[in-house]
C-alpha cells in the first residue's frame, strides 16, 4: 500500500492509500455506522450531520468517544 | 401522595440515581438498575475500541436512552477544559442531550473534588446551555457559589468515591441543604442502606450511587435495598421525626390502670 494520508485516530495511527477522506467514510472505515458515537477533529466537534462534508487530511487528529459504564 | 423530583424542569418518580460502571457484565448492570427503580443513569465518555467487533454490545444495548435519562460525567477529568470538552462531546453523542454530571477531581488518590476547576467549568457549561449537576465538596459556601453560577443540581460528596465510608459530616450536609434553592443530591461515599437513608433524612432531594450496589456481595439485592431506603429516608424527612429527647424517657403505654 502506497500510504497517502496518516490520521491519528484514539492515538493509534492509521494510513490510508488514498489522500483525502470524508468523516462518513472513516466511519464506514471503522465499522461505526449505525453506532452511537462523536468525533473530534484536531479538538473540535465534527456534529453527525456533517459527517459527509467533513474532509479529513494528512496529519488531522481524531477522537471518536462512545458512552461507558461509569459512575 | 406525589413526591416527585425535579431536576431542570423534568419531573421523576425516583430519588435514586446510578451509575452503570463496576458490574461484573451488562446483564447484571441492567438488573441491579431495574432493581434500583433509578430513571437517571451515569454514563463515561471514553474513547471507542477502533477495531472491536462491529456487533460487540454496548452499554446502550441494555439500557436504551428511550427508557432511562442518560448522565454523562466527566469522571477521570483533573481540568475544567478536559470536562468542559468531554461534556460537548457527550452533548454531540446523545443528541443535544444537556443534562450533565460535572466532576473535576483534584487528585487520583482521594479523587477529591478540584472546586476551583470545578466552578470554573461550571460557569462555562451554564453559559452553553449545559443543566449541570455538580459532584462537589462538602463545603456550603462552594455549594452556594455553585448553585448561584446556575448549575441545576449540587452534588456533595459524603465521603470519598468509591470508599463506601457513609456521611462524615452531616452537619455540612444539613447547612448545604437549608442554604439550597436547588435540588441537593448526596453523590459518593454512600455504602449501605442505612448511609442513603440517613442522606434522605437530612432532606437531601436524591442520592446519586454506583459502588455501594456494584461492589456488594449481591448487587441487585443491594439495588432493592437502596431503593427501599431512599423511599424510607424520604418519607421520614416529610414526615418529620420525632424531636430526640435525651435523657427524657417517655413510656408509650398507659401510666394509669396498672394492676395490683
Amino acid at each position: 500500500m502506497i500510504v497517502k494520508m496518516q490520521l491519528v485516530v484514539n492515538g493509534n495511527i492509521k494510513q490510508f492509500d488514498v489522500s483525502q477522506m470524508t468523516v462518513a467514510q472513516l466511519v464506514s472505515e471503522l465499522q461505526f455506522v449505525g453506532k452511537r458515537i462523536a468525533v473530534e477533529c484536531n479538538g473540535e466537534i465534527v456534529p453527525k450531520s456533517q459527517y459527509a462534508q467533513s474532509i479529513l487530511r494528512d496529519g488531522d487528529t481524531l477522537e471518536v468517544v462512545g458512552a461507558v459504564g461509569g459512575g | 401522595m406525589i413526591d416527585q423530583l425535579v431536576i431542570a424542569g423534568k419531573t421523576y418518580g425516583s430519588r435514586l440515581l446510578v451509575g452503570t460502571g463496576k458490574y461484573q457484565d451488562f446483564k447484571e448492570t441492567r438488573a441491579a438498575i431495574d432493581a434500583s427503580g433509578a430513571e437517571i443513569v451515569t454514563v463515561a465518555i471514553r474513547r471507542t475500541n477502533i477495531g472491536q467487533h462491529a456487533d460487540e454490545p454496548s452499554l446502550l444495548d441494555y439500557l436504551p436512552p428511550e427508557e432511562f435519562t442518560y448522565l454523562p460525567n466527566t469522571a477521570g477529568c483533573y481540568s475544567a477544559d478536559d470536562a468542559v470538552r468531554t461534556l460537548r462531546l457527550a452533548r454531540e453523542l446523545l443528541d443535544g442531550h444537556t443534562l450533565v454530571k460535572l466532576e473535576v477531581l483534584g487528585d487520583s488518590k482521594t479523587l477529591y473534588p478540584n472546586v476551583i476547576e470545578t466552578i470554573a467549568a461550571a460557569k462555562t457549561l451554564v453559559k452553553e446551555g449545559f443543566d449541570v449537576m455538580v459532584y462537589t465538596s462538602d463545603d456550603p459556601i462552594i455549594a452556594k457559589q455553585l448553585e448561584d453560577i446556575g448549575c441545576c443540581a449540587v452534588m456533595p460528596l459524603a465521603s470519598l468515591i468509591g470508599s463506601g465510608m457513609g456521611i462524615l459530616n452531616p452537619w455540612n450536609l444539613q447547612i448545604i441543604i437549608e442554604n439550597a434553592t436547588v435540588p441537593v443530591l448526596v453523590d459518593a461515599g454512600v455504602g449501605t442502606a442505612s448511609d442513603a437513608a440517613i442522606a434522605m433524612e437530612l432532606g437531601c432531594a436524591g442520592i446519586l450511587m454506583n459502588t455501594a450496589i456494584a461492589a456488594a456481595n449481591n448487587p441487585v439485592l443491594m439495588a432493592s435495598a437502596m431503593k427501599k431506603s431512599v423511599e424510607a429516608g424520604r418519607e421520614a424527612y416529610l414526615a418529620g421525626r420525632m424531636a430526640k429527647k435525651l435523657y427524657t424517657a417517655s413510656p408509650s403505654s398507659p401510666t394509669t390502670g396498672m394492676i395490683g
